[in-house]
């Protein structure tokens, strides 16, 4: 692919736990991606509008408050809304294990929980996203 | 404290000691590192003698607990007389529910109590405000009005027992939810005490829960301060944190130094509106992490404690109660693992055990679990018998500073000083804490740090057991913590009740006397109050602040 992978990094709620949010980016631009940071509190609706005016391949959304079940799923239901389903979405962050299966069927295809080594998710996005 | 010749001798037998006897070895059996990096990248010795730190005094450096300057422990007697205060950082769901939870943390020989809100609370919005959609009661408990607190502390008697309250951006409100929870049960206010966080200079650096821009936060910080000494005189009105800026991926050097720069700052401010150094400085506490490299963390600890004296002493403190430094601990949320989550206890008891020998006034000793979920009830009960166990079982509270002395620690101590005041003259040169927010540069250091030490936990040179090493392939399960997913429901119903039941005009008044104080420069507490008296919720209260001081936008840099 000759096209940079482009990807939106977003905090989703109220949650304020930047640190992976900022590792991640930082790794996904390492990794020769192009990467958007949304910063704080962005409302579901301001997330797939960015994603819409960047024009991005990827959403990465972090999230360590708990809201997981109730905002990624806003998100890709707006995707959906909005003809966006060609999107990566993958989410991290404070995810218990029965909540990862709900949030793939949601469609975040992939979930990464504390521990997760930045080279997995670099892999993940490369052989998942859509060219 | 060691005589010149002495330290001669020792210097000329410590060069034969490293040619005779640890090169020859060390060519034989290499080391396991090339070179050993503590977690501020500094780099450490094989070995450390008095020639390391032979320009002592020890009347100045070290001193006595009790005595300036504060190294070796804030009290003479520290833990032989009082332990620190058990104080476990709980909360979810509704007040109902963490009110149990308080309760059975108590039944367990809790000394302290301390809550954590969820995020509507923390950024001042109710629970049926938009933005709080999905947050409801996901990392602490929903309070919305003085009705949720004298929900949470139904039973729980405020003049026994003292509360910490982890709050900041609405602090002022939520403060005044609890001061008006011990008014309506004729409890005088000289009676209670805790500790409000109310650091919102860490918030624009690290946690990120700011609502007002950094100025008007000062103004309202002051005028807690200054209605603290007045009217609640046992509490301490902030909680000058480290903690949040560790776990945000600081070094320990940048904890320390940070962390103490806005704890001048919070004094310069409160000087310049005119209060009086010893009248409010005795109720300024700290809170720092307790994390994984146990000789630092004790060493942070000591040479908190000593920069604050020095410093608290050249800004024209003369009370010693100004001078010294109470710091209440928690160990390192961020060094636990969701793989294998069991061997987190004992990550935790290591790190409690340092806080301890680093002579903390109270310690939160973090649960198993909680890189899945919030705690359970078993899981915080190990937390806390952890503490039990260092308390009464190990000894190390036998003695005040226990550790003071050792060649090592007294030169890391140093060493830590050293860098921390090196930040310092950053900081002035960038104009101080909130210029240097403004540009960014904490925010950056600490981006820098977490992803430095990301990428060498990536590379395997640092090891995290169970996640880059003695990892297993079937992962172990804990049971974790369910909350009544009825919660949301009966606090919106709560507030509906609320907002129909009370007296419209009254609070309408005292919402407006607020603005126009708040427009003014009068203190706002009284003001709050009122409008908390009247039952005005937090979002409506906060509301009329937003209103007057706007909302601070922080740039997104990673």
């Amino acid at each position: 692919m000759d096209k940079k992978i482009r990807v939106l990094v977003a905090k989703p709620g109220l949650d304020g736990h930047d640190r992976g949010a900022k590792v991640v980016a930082r790794a996904l631009r390492d990794a020769g991606m192009e990467v958007i940071y949304t910063g704080l509190r962005q409302t579901p609706d301001m997330i797939v509008k960015t994603a819409l005016q960047e024009d991005v391949d990827v959403i990465g959304l972090s999230l360590l408050s708990g809201a997981h079940m109730t905002l990624f799923r806003d998100i890709t239901e707006d995707l959906k809304k909005n003809n966006m389903e060609d999107v990566l979405v993958i989410g991290g962050g404070i995810i218990p294990e029965e909540d990862i299966e709900p949030l793939h069927e949601a469609g975040i295809k992939g979930v990464f929980g504390p521990g997760t080594s930045l080279d997995d998710i670099v892999k993940f996005i490369k052989e998942n996203v859509k060219g | 404290m060691y005589d010149k010749d002495m330290i001669a001798k020792i210097e000329k037998r410590r060069k034969e000691w490293e040619t005779t006897c640890y090169e020859p070895l060390k060519a034989k059996i290499p080391e396991r590192e090339e070179k050993f990096q503590n977690l501020s990248w500094n780099d450490i010795g094989p070995l450390y003698t008095p020639a390391d730190v032979k320009d002592h005094d020890y009347f100045e450096k070290i001193g006595f607990p009790g005595e300036f300057p504060y190294l070796r422990g804030v009290h003479s007697t520290l833990h032989r007389s009082r332990l620190w205060t058990m104080r476990q950082f709980a909360g979810f769901g509704t007040a109902e529910e963490t009110n149990l939870r308080y309760k059975y943390l108590l039944e367990h020989g809790e000394t302290g109590l301390s809550v954590a809100f969820d995020y509507p609370t923390l950024y001042g919005y109710d629970t049926d405000h938009p933005l709080s959609r999905g947050e409801f009661g996901k990392c602490g408990v929903a309070i919305s009005s003085l009705k949720d607190m004298e929900l949470l502390f139904k039973d729980i008697p405020v003049d026994k027992i003292t509360t910490s309250m982890t709050i900041n951006g609405p602090a002022p409100v939520v403060w005044a939810f609890y001061i008006a929870n011990a008014d309506n049960q004729n409890i005088p206010r000289t009676a209670i005490g805790g500790t409000i966080q109310n650091d919102v200079l860490k918030e624009y650096i690290a946690q990120k829960s700011f609502i007002f821009p950094p100025e008007p936060s000062m103004r309202l910080t002051v005028d807690t301060f200054e209605f603290g000494f007045k009217e609640i005189p046992r509490w301490n009105t902030v909680s000058i944190s480290g903690y949040h800026i560790r776990e945000a991926g600081s070094t320990a050097v940048q904890e320390l130094a940070f962390t103490l720069a806005d704890g001048f700052e919070f004094v310069r401010a409160a000087v310049a509106r005119g209060l009086d150094i010893d009248t409010f400085a005795p109720r300024l506490s700290f809170f720092f992490n307790a994390h994984n490299d146990f000789f630092e963390e004790i060493a942070k600890y000591r040479a908190a404690r000593r920069i604050w004296a020095k410093g608290m002493k050249e800004l024209g403190a003369k009370k010693p109660r100004s001078m010294l430094m109470r710091f209440h601990t928690q160990t390192a949320g961020v060094s636990l693992t969701a793989q294998q989550p069991e061997i987190n206890l004992v990550r935790v008891a290591i790190q409690a055990l340092a806080a301890v020998l680093g002579g903390t006034q109270s310690l939160h000793t973090n649960s198993m679990d909680e890189a899945l979920a919030l705690p359970s009830e078993k899981a915080v009960r190990l937390a806390l018998r952890t503490q039990q166990i260092i308390a009464e079982e190990t000894g190390v509270a036998s003695t005040v500073d226990p550790l003071g002395g050792s060649y090592y620690l007294e030169w890391l101590t140093d060493k830590m000083e050293d860098d921390t005041m090196r930040y310092f003259d950053r900081i002035e040169q960038l104009g101080g804490v909130i210029p240097a927010i403004e540009k960014g540069f904490f925010q950056r250091e600490i981006a820098e740090a977490s992803y430095r030490l990301q990428q060498e936990i990536e590379n395997g040179k640092r090891v995290i057991v169970g996640v880059n090493k003695y990892q297993m392939d079937d992962e172990i399960e804990i049971p974790i913590l369910k909350m009544d997913e009825r919660g949301e429901e009966i606090q919106i119903n709560r507030l509906k009740k609320l907002r129909a039941d009370r007296n419209q005009n009254k609070m309408d008044r005292a919402l407006a006397a607020l603005k126009k104080a708040a427009q003014g420069d009068e203190n706002t507490m009284p003001y709050i109050l009122n409008c908390v008296h009247a039952y005005a919720t937090l979002g409506e209260t906060t509301d009329v602040l937003r209103e007057v001081f706007g909302e601070y936008k922080e740039p997104a840099i990673f």
